[in-house]
């Protein structure tokens, strides 16, 4: 199986403060890849990473062959990489539908817009009935489809997309995960998913890594995973 | 009654110059959330130069639309060079930095041109607009031009993609970058879009005040009064705003405390606008469910 990104030996820092420690990561192309593990594992700074925001980073990351860590953010979104980020980064100010526009900014061409705009209404119909009201305004879920939403918009090779159930109500997780995997399916999306909650994310992923203060601990199928004895004690709770 | 009618008309003229700065202003702020307070001297600069252009025997418009270009690439390029490095640096660094630039320029135009008043041209007739005693007809030229930059800069930042980004960037980087805007970039360009209005705004009060290295420094506050009173955040408030400092200093300078006071009136207008409607009557409030 081809893999769409690779990641070698990746090291990220803050400033001084080490997080990733030598990692080694694989997407497989068309999969959804999950990154799980508790809190301060360093399950954002990966994406971080990968998109070169915020950490200084040492190894290599490659995307379908390309370099990434000689890069820098807004390239490496120009090279289809889509991140919804940790906080969901609405550009509160702006509109619904703005934000969206903003979302194919990083397109080379504007070509196809219109249509790439109704079918993030279609799987998200909320947006469209919010389509002219300031972002801030949206609910927590509201504003999660929206970062969703503008990733598609750059027509992404990859999507990155960290903690989406966070602080959502279960019910909506349960739609947007649903979304996800539609969107996996449907656009031939490859995703890498950081997620806190073990089961939801085993529940849509093909494969998955385990993350323990920076590096890969324990790596398979999703299968393997939920079958792990230390993965169902340690996270899923059973 | 005649009287009210011509100050009222001839503060709109002023407040078209007002205007104009104050847009500079938004400009900046929409892309930097930074006030620069060296917008008016960096305008007087400009102006300056364009007199240089028309003493070296260009005609107006070619000095006007190279003073433009000029003033773009002098403030992208001070954007590059001096605030750029700024970046990490806490928000009252800022400020310094801007009012040494403020002092830098100041002092420039006055070693390189001279501290003599000079006389500036305007491009619109010198009598009276259409025979009426109202108006002269560079009153009426200054606010058609200040009307025309508010509305292109409107339709900029409302229906490009360019200026979406720019007012992106402005708000969220990080975001702004994750989708591909060059925060840099926008950031050079709102300077530079900045930097070309504030020298359209120093080329029509010229002709009024005449050159000098202080042309710039009350009109400088009116126009803070104005992008305040219209909303430090909107390009269309900024320009309503300058006109009502314009108006409001006229009439209350005739009527009210005399000539000699007039500029506490934009200090009054700054602190009131600050303590009732901090937000200004156009701006938005950002409203934020957390």
């Amino acid at each position: 199986m081809s893999h769409l990104l690779e990641v070698r030996d990746l090291h990220a820092r803050y400033g001084n403060t080490q997080v990733l420690h030598g990692l080694n990561l694989d997407v497989a192309e068309g999969q959804v890849t999950a990154l799980l593990g508790a809190n301060g594992a360093g399950k954002t700074t990966t994406l971080r990473a990968l998109c070169q925001l915020m950490v200084q980073t040492t190894g290599s990351i490659t995307l379908d062959g390309v370099a990434l860590n000689s890069r820098n953010t807004e390239q490496i979104a120009r090279l289809g990489v889509g991140h919804v980020p940790d906080g969901r980064g609405t550009f509160m100010a702006l509109s619904t539908e703005e934000n969206l526009r903003l979302g194919a900014f990083s397109r080379a061409s504007r070509e196809g817009l219109a249509q790439d705009m109704d079918k993030v209404y279609g799987y998200f119909p909320r947006l469209r009935e919010r389509a002219s009201q300031q972002a801030g305004t949206l609910s927590g879920g509201e504003q999660q489809m929206l970062a969703i939403g503008r990733a598609l918009m750059g027509r992404p090779r990859l999507l990155l997309l960290d903690e989406p159930s966070f602080g959502l109500a279960p019910l909506v997780v349960k739609d947007i995960f649903a979304i996800m995997r539609r969107i996996n399916q449907e656009e031939k999306v490859s995703i890498l998913l950081v997620e806190q909650n073990a089961k939801l994310a085993l529940d849509i992923a093909d494969t998955a890594y385990l993350l323990e203060t920076g590096r890969v601990v324990l790596q398979g199928s999703s299968a393997d995973m939920r079958s792990n004895d230390a993965v169902r004690r340690a996270y899923l709770g059973e | 009654m005649n009287e009210l009618l011509h100050q009222t008309l001839s503060g709109l003229a002023t407040g078209g110059i007002y205007a104009s700065v104050a847009l500079a202003l938004v400009m900046i702020y929409q892309a930097t959330q930074d006030i620069n307070f060296a917008q008016g001297e960096m305008a007087m600069f400009s102006t300056f130069v364009a007199w240089m252009l028309l003493e070296a025997g260009l005609p107006y418009w070619g000095a006007f639309a190279l003073t433009v270009v000029l003033s773009f690439v002098l403030a992208a390029a001070i954007e590059f060079a001096v605030i750029r490095p700024m970046h990490k640096a806490p928000e009252l660094s800022v400020v310094v930095v801007f009012i040494g630039l403020l002092v830098i320029f100041h002092s420039l135009a006055g070693w390189f041109f001279g501290y003599t008043i000079k006389t500036f041209p305007s491009p619109f007739a010198a009598d009276a607009w259409y025979g009426s005693s109202l108006m002269s007809a560079h009153e009426v030229g200054a606010i058609f031009v200040a009307l025309v930059m508010v509305a292109l800069l409107f339709s900029f930042f409302r229906f490009t993609p360019l200026g979406l980004a720019l007012r992106a960037a402005a708000q969220n980087a990080n975001s702004s970058r994750l989708v591909g805007i060059s925060v840099g970039r926008m950031l050079m360009l709102g300077w530079g879009l900045a930097g070309a209005i504030g020298a359209v705004a120093g080329m029509m009060v010229a002709p009024v005040v005449f050159l000098d290295p202080n042309m710039m420094t009350g009109v400088l506050l009116y126009a803070f009064a104005g992008a305040l009173i219209g909303g430090i955040d909107n390009p269309v408030g900024a320009v309503l705003g300058g006109f009502i400092v314009g108006v409001l200093e006229n009439l209350i300078g005739t009527y009210v405390v005399g000539t000699e006071l007039k500029l506490s009136v934009a200090l009054v207008l700054i602190v009131g606008v600050l303590i009732v409607r901090p937000s200004g009557l156009l701006g938005k409030k950002i409203v934020t469910r957390v």
